[in-house]
């Protein structure tokens, strides 16, 4: 993706600072430049996503009709269960940490990231992890099939597959922990003078909380599936009532990490669409400060809110009575940035690119998948939902509609900056309608599905569901195919095209943008200067 | 290295290629996978492991000495030291939020399993249909008594002493880092040979409570929810303990070959904090697993 002079790659052999990216394959290995190790983790991300995308496509496959067709019920259950393994740690996380690492340092004035080393340990972790997840499918056994949650005592029927799949989980969480600690290291460290706190981009807030929520919670899932190895290889009664212990216990542990989990995939979204509504709109963010203390607010009650995951389990009634006005409460943040979002946009002078189209249809289907959200934290209401594909369609339109064109958006509103070249805006504009068209005709019949009754992760259902579900898959496979007019897309970008200028954008602010495009492979090694024209928020910027 | 050499102490050190971090990704699946292995009865699974751990010795040797080398050569500023302790501090964090799950498992088995089973609130059906007869009373090994009678370890033997000792290594320790502020460096050796000594001495009455446990007690990892919670959580100690022991050896050589400085010694320092993360976190055990 870079294209650095002969000169300045010849310089390495002096061992400058000054120099530019080394060549042949070990520079990716090596490499400990935040750029670098940005690159791998969105290239690997997008293969991750085709990787669970075509798991998704073979679920939406089997069915497109009632009855079983392509796929035995026991593969069945493994694609499900590694769709969501694949996509959560695979495509959405470290899409994430690969913005983070591309984009915090240029944003707050950093030469790198604080622990480059580590950082590359971060990223080079991942492939190994991920190895060993993917080659439990061919495994005699198979692989895991008990859905992503792990819930014993079903998970603990997994066959030989189950040890991989723990250490695997492992070893993502310890990716996370490293490159969270690094992440927070970098912005509290590493700000260029001036840049105080709240000068610091939504983008860079949103990340600083998301850090804290992975060092909290990823621990945590690490502690819950070391019990279920115990459970499972080593006698221990955790999660056997028969011992003294608690299946439900499981889903307590697993969940006080699963929803802050649910959170870390999403709060960097919202820093991205904080950053591209204002460039689009062509006025500075509405309410900065409301956007920072509403995404510290939603950080905080996730800790406080993971049993509405398990309404219709056996709670004391205080506790469901308690976890439903918990997580109501989260709505008020999360209106507080719908609201923001929207006023940045009132009496702006909108224009509609590619990042724009894609930050707009964040905010409202965002906000659909926030409102069944609210229903789903209705204790007696869940009762009827719980298990059923009314979930499915909830979470997808946060994950999918979120934190997915989330991603979309921010590679769009940041390809010029990394590559140099502007994208096709035409193919982008196409991607964008057939995306947010195919996903809607995906995931929004979900919602009648699960409320006419039909549970989730199973492969075959009944008649009355049949239409719905055609017309779902329908929407998945197209949906699966515009993505891979966005792989196109980006590879036909960082191959060539039109020269973008260093501003990219005619309303973009911040210190991203003060760069020439594409970013040198070392930036900032001398702090720059901070003055309020360069800052990305605030209202004396615009 | 070499790129080291003409680094501009003014600006951030950023180093440049890693090799090392690759050699961990290695051992880390190695030993990861031949765990796997083992545990489903592969027989090479033994050797795979050793494998990944050479590999983890390697890079532990590779990775430190390089660091250690910048550091002494003077390449870091203290931006880059406040990275440095920034970057522990949150590690250390992460670790107290996995044992807060072991923690949080124990706190959640005995406020609410285990009166649950014996029909306490809405768990009176399930004690009246499946579990008759239970007393839900700590410690169990639940209703069906899974892996047999056993008794406890009594909180006021070798656990206070173990208490005592840990809690006079944070001493030793704090006196090794007040020796080295005031640059005598024979104090800080002696202090810190102290505090491994009483670490090492920590793990070998631990491991000798352990043996008395699974020999005369009848208590084992398998006994039920408390053999369970109490292993895993005293076990996972250990094993933290274990490690700081080690890496104090480390800082202890490494203070005798003439390292640290009263300005520049966050090798010292982050270790420290460990050892107080590890004093803590047995306070913590003292209290809930053996006292209450």
């Amino acid at each position: 993706m870079s294209t650095h002079s002969t000169a300045t790659i010849a310089q390495d052999h002096v061992h400058d600072d000054h120099h530019g990216a080394p060549k042949g394959l070990l520079r990716w290995v090596f490499t400990t430049n935040h750029k670098d190790i940005g690159t791998l983790y969105l290239v690997f991300s997008l293969l991750m996503f085709l990787v669970g995308g075509g798991m998704a496509m073979i679920i939406r496959a089997e069915l497109f009709q009632p009855g079983l067709q392509l796929v035995n019920p026991e593969f069945f259950n493994q694609m499900t269960t590694m769709h969501a393994l694949v996509m959560i740690f695979g495509a959405v996380m470290p899409a994430f940490v690969g913005l983070a690492n591309w984009m915090i340092p240029m944003m707050i004035g950093a030469p790198d990231m604080a622990l480059p080393r580590m950082n590359n340990w971060s990223f080079w972790i991942l492939p190994f992890a991920f190895t060993m997840l993917l080659s439990t499918l061919f495994m005699p056994s198979g692989g895991p099939a008990s859905g992503w949650t792990l819930y014993p005592p079903l998970s603990l029927q997994t066959g030989n597959s189950f040890a991989f799949v723990i250490f695997a989980i492992h070893m993502l969480g310890i990716s996370s922990i490293m490159g969270a600690i690094n992440v927070i290291a970098t912005i509290l460290n590493m700000r260029a003078p001036g840049m105080t706190l709240l000068r610091m981009p939504v983008f860079v807030w949103t990340w600083l909380i998301t850090a804290f929520l992975l060092i909290a919670v990823m621990p945590v899932l690490a502690g819950a599936v070391t019990m279920l190895l115990t459970d499972r290889f080593f006698d221990t009664s955790f999660f056997n009532a028969a011992g003294g212990g608690d299946p439900v216990m499981f889903q307590h542990i697993f969940w006080f990490f699963g929803h802050p989990e649910v959170y870390i995939m999403i709060l960097p979204a919202f820093g991205i669409i904080s950053e591209v509504i204002p460039t689009f709109a062509r006025k500075p963010l509405f309410g900065y400060t409301a956007m920072v203390y509403a995404t510290a607010s939603i950080a905080l009650l996730s800790f406080i809110v993971w049993a509405h995951h398990m309404f219709t389990v056996g709670m004391p009634l205080g506790a469901e009575l308690f976890f439903m006005y918990a997580t109501m409460v989260i709505a008020v943040p999360t209106g507080v940035k719908i609201f923001n979002w929207v006023s940045t946009m009132w009496r702006g002078s909108m224009t509609f690119e590619t990042p724009m189209l894609f930050a707009l249809a964040f905010v409202i289907l965002f906000t659909i998948g926030g409102f069944s959200g609210l229903m789903l934290a209705v204790v007696p209401a869940d009762f009827q939902y719980h298990d059923t594909y009314f979930v499915v369609a909830h979470f997808h339109y946060v994950l999918v509609t979120g934190a997915v064109f989330g991603i979309m958006a921010a590679v769009y509103y940041w390809l010029p900056k990394w590559t140099g070249n502007m994208y096709n805006e035409r193919l982008g504009k196409i991607h964008f309608w057939w995306s947010v068209i195919s996903v809607n005709v995906l995931f929004f019949p979900q919602h009648y599905l699960g409320l006419a009754g039909m549970p989730r992760r199973i492969p075959d259902y009944a008649v009355q569901f049949a239409d719905y579900n055609m017309i779902s898959s329908v929407g998945g496979f197209a949906f699966g195919l515009a993505q891979l007019l966005f792989a196109f897309i980006v590879w036909q970008c960082a191959r060539g095209g039109v020269k973008a200028t260093a501003q990219v954008w005619e309303g973009a602010r911040g210190l991203e943008w003060t760069l020439p495009s594409p970013a040198p492979y070392h930036t900032f090694e001398e702090p720059p200067t901070i003055d309020d024209s360069m800052v990305a928020h605030g209202d004396t910027a615009h | 290295m070499t790129h080291a050499d003409t680094h501009n102490p003014d600006r951030y050190f950023i180093p440049h290629n890693a090799p090392w971090p690759i050699v961990g990704s290695i051992g880390m699946t190695a030993l990861l996978a031949g765990a796997a292995m083992a545990m489903n009865g592969s027989a090479s699974g033994k050797v795979t492991m050793l494998t990944g751990v050479a590999f983890i010795i390697v890079m532990l040797f590779g990775w430190f000495g390089q660091v250690v080398r910048e550091s002494v050569g003077g390449y870091y500023n203290s931006q880059v030291d406040t990275s440095f302790r920034m970057g522990m501090l949150w590690f250390i964090f992460s670790e107290v939020m996995f044992f807060g799950a072991f923690f949080g498992a124990l706190f959640y088995a005995r406020v609410f399993v285990v009166p649950w089973l014996g029909g306490e609130g809405h768990g009176v059906m399930t004690n009246a249909l499946l579990w008759q007869g239970f007393d839900p009373v700590w410690p169990t090994n639940g209703p069906a008594a899974i892996g047999g009678n056993f008794d406890t370890v009594p909180a006021f033997g070798v656990p206070l002493v173990n208490t005592l000792i840990l809690l006079t290594s944070g001493l030793t320790v704090t006196m090794a880092h007040w020796a080295l502020k005031n640059a005598q460096r024979r104090a800080l050796v002696l202090w810190l040979a102290a505090t491994v000594t009483l670490g090492f001495l920590f793990v070998y009455l631990q491991a000798e409570e352990y043996i008395h446990a699974y020999q005369e007690l009848g208590l084992t990892l398998g006994s039920g929810i408390y053999g369970s919670t109490f292993f895993m959580l005293t076990g996972f100690h250990g094993m933290h303990v274990t490690l700081g022991a080690i890496m104090l050896t480390v800082i202890m050589f490494r203070a005798a070959k003439g390292h640290f400085t009263d300005a520049n010694h966050f090798g010292f320092e982050g270790v420290a904090w460990y050892w107080h993360f590890v004093d803590v976190v047995w306070l913590g055990l003292f209290v809930f697993v053996y006292v209450v």
